[in-house]
């Protein structure tokens, strides 16, 4: 390693373990917070069921995308996970709307707090959910990619820049990225643009109004669970092709799920969002160990001996509830005053 | 009918806990009397930690989710109060330690003194970062030094060497601790931040204990904590037990040869030291659940108690009355997890061994909610029978699972791959089991069994 101070390299390192990572991260965990609003604006409770259920739809990709593997219905390149998508949101759509019929839909009918309700039937949701995916696919961790791993590698890029670092970008995150992006844009358009996502906002902002005004509330809880299930499942399968299915580890995706949706102000999409990648980066930007970066930026007597690694990374977790308790400290209505939808 | 109805009415508690009294003299008689002991104390444990989760939740309808994360501090203190020292580690490194967290405690003290008397913030954070850096730097050194001190056999500081009766006090006390900061910090906010809080704080304890191998040796987990009663193989020894259980089975035993007498006598012996050792520990749980129901009773039915479930049948009229919710709710809150901790002590006593890894969200939040739900949330016997009922449930329901597989499987091929799965995982289905009993009480009988009586206010 050169002993001058070399600003590109050390920002293609960042750029390798941090914001590639992060960005993906975080749009994974933004599609779950999407999913957690939607619940809250409309059916007015904490879902506490959300991890689970991303455990739950990955399952079903991981079965049909395991049988098409055996059936050889593939495409070379593409994950055969993506391909399964399709159907497991039918399936998903299926069992969510099923939950809702048998446990939910009871709640609304009859006068209770709706949110201590909802929180008591989602974590008996939770572990049923729970138990079933385990059973199901046990509970120790696997990877289900297959197709092309990179879009570029770190050797390819090597080569065509000729930096002594290297940038990965894997297939993954890619898909990742894109996939969020497209998702959160038809989210944006639905609720502004249709009808049925102008009736959503207005039986969110006041549920009266929007009875009067002739609005079908089962529809409207119907196509949120619909909605739910589509982020649900994509943000659970875009987790696992990158950093593998483990049904403990979705369990736990609750807390910077949480933790990004009170950020941004509870009920809030935009706030989710901001308040996903808020999160990411900085679990990711905490944990990350600066040596080598350092060693990049600074003279050589300079050079730090540890790893320069503010909080281990096995207190990953901890770094959500921080910015959640700060948040609430400081500004419990979140970054974007909870607007509803 | 109507008669009987009424019967069933007034005397369902009394006919409940008889029930179950039956069921496990029934197992006791079948099976053996140390496994009926073995359910009845944790049963009488899982009671109390229900009892505290029926304050929070029955009495002032406050939803804690971490009831793990309260337990597990219960059980820490045991080690850190009733172990004894490890001196050498003390010698090398405790220091060390003391010196590091007293700087992150300086640390957050200059921060939150600077923050009330409105120093610039980004003054505050420098200060804070700068002192966490430092805090970080000396603690991983005095961590590192500890830890090596003899890590298949210490590795740790070690406790105070004191009786372990304290540490079910100072237990409730750090529950109530943890409790007051996350109560403080979420209270009088929306009523599902509570909930998130205490999901997220214990998940965040388990994850110190289980990481920081210093404090209580971490995944490598604490064995042969000191017992407040006598050990089986002393007990093997006394006379007086010998002679009881010589008495008791004087009639069998007559008609035997000397020799085969004096291995049957050993035998029962043996299982007669099990079982009295578990009757002592279960005299002592029964001592500490019953005083607390007499304690909870007394104070539901004084004024206190009043204001409380006023507070929680209608908030805005009692804040009209000029209560305050917030502090109510926070004393309600620190009272109840204060008692999880007093029984996440008792467990890791009743157990003898600490296990970071043994702290499961299903075992310990979830199952503890579905037992103050089923047994009626808001009546204390009815968290008590429901712990009793629920725990049966939990420990039978595994043989039981395995059983049904057999004979499903008497019809499978011996060995088949589906037969091996199954069994295998059949365990996983007990989540999905609990989790229906759950949303079936909440559906169809909300009060469950022992609803909570309308008392006049």
């Amino acid at each position: 390693m050169s002993d001058s101070i070399d600003i590109i390299n050390a920002f293609a390192l960042l750029t390798n373990f941090v914001i590639l990572p992060a960005l993906s991260y975080g749009s994974q965990l933004a599609l779950g917070a999407l999913a957690v609003t939607l619940v809250y604006s409309i059916l007015r409770f904490s879902n506490f069921a959300q991890g689970d259920s991303m455990a739950f739809g990955t399952m079903l990709v991981i079965l049909i995308s395991g049988y098409m593997i055996s059936r050889g219905w593939t495409i070379t390149g593409v994950p055969t996970a993506l391909l399964a998508i399709p159907m497991a949101l039918i399936g998903m759509s299926i069992y969510l709307l099923t939950m809702d019929r048998l446990v939910y839909r009871h709640y609304r009918r009859i006068k209770v707090k709706q949110n201590i309700v909802g929180i008591t039937a989602s974590i008996g949701i939770m572990f049923v959910t729970g138990g079933i995916v385990r059973f199901v696919l046990g509970a120790s961790a696997q990877r289900f990619e297959d197709g092309e791993r990179f879009i570029f590698s770190v050797r390819e890029f090597k080569a065509f820049t000729g930096l002594e670092q290297g940038i990965a970008f894997k297939t993954s995150q890619f898909l990742t990225i894109t996939l969020a992006m497209l998702l959160v844009a038809f989210l944006f358009y639905f609720l502004q643009k249709t009808k049925t996502g102008k009736a959503m906002r207005a039986y969110s902002d006041n549920k009266e109004l929007a009875l009067l005004s002739g609005i079908d509330p089962d529809r409207v809880v119907k196509i949120t669970w619909l909605l739910v299930a589509l982020f649900t499942t994509i943000a659970g399968t875009l987790y696992g092709l990158d950093k593998g299915f483990a049904p403990q580890q979705y369990h736990l995706l609750l807390l910077p799920i949480f933790a990004s949706v009170i950020v941004g102000g509870i009920g809030s999409p935009i706030g989710a969002i901001a308040g996903a990648f808020l999160v990411a980066f900085s679990e990711i930007l905490l944990t990350y160990a600066y040596k080598k970066f350092l060693i990049y930026l600074l003279p050589l007597s300079m050079h730090p001996n540890s790893l320069v690694q503010l909080i281990g990374t096995e207190y990953k977790y901890a770094i959500s509830f921080v910015i959640l308790v700060t948040v609430l400290l400081i500004r419990p209505t979140g970054l974007f005053k909870g607007k509803v939808i | 009918m109507s008669n009987f109805n009424n019967l069933w009415q007034s005397y369902k508690a009394i006919i409940c806990f008889a029930i179950m009294g039956l069921v496990l003299l029934f197992v006791g008689l079948n099976q053996s009397w140390a496994l009926v002991l073995g359910i009845v104390n944790l049963s009488l444990i899982s009671a109390i930690m229900a009892l505290g989760v029926n304050i929070q939740w029955g009495y002032a309808g406050l939803m804690n989710v971490g009831i793990m994360g309260f337990a597990a501090l219960g059980g820490v203190s045991v080690v850190l109060i009733a172990q004894q020292p490890v001196t050498e580690a003390i010698d090398v490194g405790g220091l060390k330690m003391l010196f590091a967290l007293a700087l992150g405690a300086i640390t957050i003290v200059t921060g939150v003194v600077l923050n009330k008397k409105g120093f610039n913030k980004w003054l505050i954070a420098s200060i804070v970062v700068i002192g966490y850096l430092f805090t970080r730097h000396y603690f991983s050194e005095a961590a590192d030094v500890i830890e090596k001190v003899d890590p298949a056999i210490t590795g740790y500081l070690g406790g105070f060497g004191l009786p372990v009766a304290f540490s079910w006090v100072v237990g409730g006390l750090a529950a109530a601790g943890a409790a007051w900061w996350i109560g403080k910090i979420t209270l009088g906010l929306r009523t599902d931040y509570l909930a998130i809080a205490t999901l997220g704080i214990s998940e965040i304890i388990l994850y110190v204990f289980k990481n920081e191998d210093w404090l209580v040796r971490g995944l490598k987990n604490v064995y042969g904590l000191p017992r407040p009663v006598p050990y089986e193989v002393d007990m093997q020894k006394s006379e007086w037990l010998q002679n009881l259980v010589a008495w008791i089975h004087k009639s069998e035993l007559q008609l035997l040869t000397q020799s085969e007498q004096i291995v049957k006598l050993g035998d029962y012996v043996r299982e007669a030291a099990v079982v009295f050792v578990k009757l002592c520990y279960s005299g002592l749980f029964i001592a500490i659940l019953v005083a607390f129901i007499i304690l909870s009773n007394l104070a539901l039915n004084s004024p206190w108690g009043r204001k409380v479930r006023a507070i929680r049948d209608n908030e805005v009229a009692a804040s009209a009355m000029g209560k305050n919710i917030t502090r109510q709710h926070l004393q309600i809150f620190v009272i109840g997890s204060a008692i999880v901790g007093v029984a996440g002590a008792l467990l890791v006593t009743y157990d003898g061994i600490f296990i970071p890894t043994a702290y499961q969200p299903l075992r310990f939040t979830f199952l503890i909610w579905v037992m103050v739900i089923l047994g009626g949330s808001g009546n204390n016997m009815g968290s008590v029978l429901g712990a009793f009922i629920i725990w049966f449930i939990w420990i039978q329901s595994g043989p039981m699972g395995l059983w049904v597989v057999e004979m499903l499987g008497n019809s499978m091929q011996e060995g088949s791959a589906p037969l091996e799965f199954i069994e295998d995982r059949v365990h996983y289905l007990r989540l999905v089991f609990m989790g229906t009993i759950l949303l079936l009480i909440m559906r169809f009988s909300p009060g469950g069994i022992l609803p909570e009586k309308n008392k006049e206010l």
